[in-house]
């Protein structure tokens, strides 16, 4: 029988703590151990986590439906792709001020991918100011390939794909310049974003360009939600990338933390109603050291 | 008050109208401001990882420490510099790969740990009706499950769902409305404190002329 990769992972893993732990329990000195106690409802919880979207992944790798509704901010994007078109305007895309290691640089990098096959259809230039250095390869390669899956490889401009500045506000006054300057006509904002966005997304009000943003960092949801025409607020971002790439991996992350969501639901319910009846086991059950 | 330090606060004032001046369009002296912070912000980063990163965590460990080791992510650190060399471009990839490979697997049960787990110990509360926490209560746990079946994406939000999801929605605008209202006080105390500075500005310069 054949074992799957992760799974002997998996259980390398295990064997590795169970030996390490068992050692420490000999030398009667559990603070070596590489195992803590106190934090075994994490190990169930993540174990748990990480099957449950294993299992989903496998699932679209086989071909199975997978079931996600369509998000309004979806066909927002592709209504500011063609009005940028109709001008004969370019697109800018803001992928945020984080780095590639965040998860929201890795969502709006797919998202861009996608963007940039739209684009490359309809033959429209598509500007791509970076904040973070590591964002720039990445960025290249997904706009790259996303000119070359439009089958127009040759369209593709290296010099629209642009490092401005690490620093937060100098970044945001680069991006300023650019959305006063270039004039672009839709504005594309995903990813990880702080103080700047309300300084992007209202020069970029100020110009007329239509505007979609998506964040999952909540307290600059508000200033999106009030200066863009159409918000994909949280995990809605995650969403957006699934959907559009269509990527199993993805989808099954997608579908897997939905039945995580269920659960969190269920044990939430419980939990408050065992707190009412003053039963505090299963609520010390969640407490972390 | 020194010389410097009238240069300096001049220089930042007019910086500070220069930036202020977009306020009303475009035009040249918020060009030259805005170029000036991005070139600046390149340089002074450019310096600030060389002396805080490379200096630090490569040279020193490995000059001074016979710590070789550590020059293994210099090496994956020069590898992404491959990407100027149309050929071996590739090259750069095995880097990024690491970095965002570390990147995950580190931060995956940390967010697990403060933005799921601790969350939910949060938010198991007791709801009384009796008594005016108990109803407070209430409202967070129906809020947060509200919300939380907004963000629901294998349904189609119809029916009991859908409305759930409404619910979740006006409780997700809540929140943003004050944090917007929060937020702008605080851009407010920033304005005030910037409007301080010119002040002081204006008084060191009169006491300056008038010798006061």
């Amino acid at each position: 029988m054949r074992i799957p990769h992760l799974l002997r992972l998996f259980f390398v893993s295990c064997i590795f703590l169970l030996v390490d732990f068992s050692l420490s329990v000999a030398q009667e000195d559990l603070s070596k151990s590489w195992f803590n106690l106190h934090r075994v409802n994490m190990l169930i919880f993540l174990v748990f986590f990480f099957a449950v979207i294993i299992y989903f992944i496998e699932r679209a790798k086989r071909g199975k439906s997978l079931f996600i509704r369509r998000i309004a901010g979806l066909d927002a994007i592709e209504e500011a792709v063609g009005r940028a078109t109709e001008m004969g305007k370019p697109v800018l895309f803001i992928s945020g001020i984080e780095d590639v290691d965040q998860i929201q640089t890795v969502a709006a990098m797919i998202i861009l991918g996608n963007v940039a096959k739209m684009v490359a259809g309809y033959d429209t230039p598509l500007l791509v100011p970076i904040c973070q250095p590591f964002v720039v390869p990445v960025a290249e390669e997904r706009v790259k390939e996303g000119y070359a899956s439009a089958g127009k490889p040759e369209a593709y401009n290296r010099d629209n794909v642009r490092y401005i500045s690490s620093e937060q506000f100098a970044y945001a006054a680069g991006v300023n310049g650019i959305m006063l300057r270039e004039r672009p006509a839709a504005n594309l904002m995903f990813g990880s974003f702080y103080a700047e966005s309300l300084v992007m997304a209202e020069t970029g009000f100020s110009t007329g360009a239509i505007q979609v943003a998506g964040t999952a960092n909540i307290h600059q949801l508000p200033f999106f939600v009030v200066a863009c025409d159409y918000t994909i607020i949280g995990e809605e971002l995650f969403a957006t990338s699934a959907y559009l790439s269509k990527e199993p991996k993805l989808l099954g992350s997608l579908k897997g933390s939905d039945l995580v969501k269920a659960i969190i639901i269920g044990f939430l319910t419980l939990g408050a109603v065992l707190e009412t009846f003053g039963i505090t086991h299963f609520t010390r059950w969640f407490f972390i050291e | 008050m020194d010389l410097l330090t009238i240069i300096g606060n001049t220089l930042a004032l007019i910086l500070t109208l220069c930036i202020f001046s977009f306020l009303y369009k475009d035009n040249p002296f918020y060009k030259f401001a805005e170029h000036l912070v991005v070139g600046v912000s390149a340089g002074y980063f450019a310096v600030l990882i060389y002396f805080t990163g490379f200096i630090p965590k490569v040279w020193d460990p490995v000059t001074k420490k016979n710590e070789w080791w550590y020059i293994l992510p210099a090496i994956l650190g020069i590898m992404t510099w491959t990407r100027f060399l149309k050929k071996w471009s590739w090259i750069s990839r095995f880097s990024i790969a690491f970095y965002m490979g570390i990147a995950v697997g580190v931060s995956m049960p940390l967010d697990m740990q403060g933005r799921v787990i601790r969350q939910l110990s949060a938010t198991m509360l007791p709801v009384h009706l009796m008594n005016l926490q108990g109803i407070w209560n209430l409202l967070i746990v129906l809020g947060v499950l509200c919300g939380l079946v907004y963000f629901f994406f294998s349904l189609e939000h119809k029916g009991v769902v859908g409305g759930a999801a409404s619910v979740g929605i006006w409780i997700l605008m809540i929140g943003f409305g004050a944090g917007f209202g929060l937020t702008v006080m605080g851009r407010v105390s920033l304005l005030a404190d910037r409007i301080q500075f010119m002040r002081e500005w204006y008084l060191m310069v009169i006491k300056g002329v008038t010798g006061g």
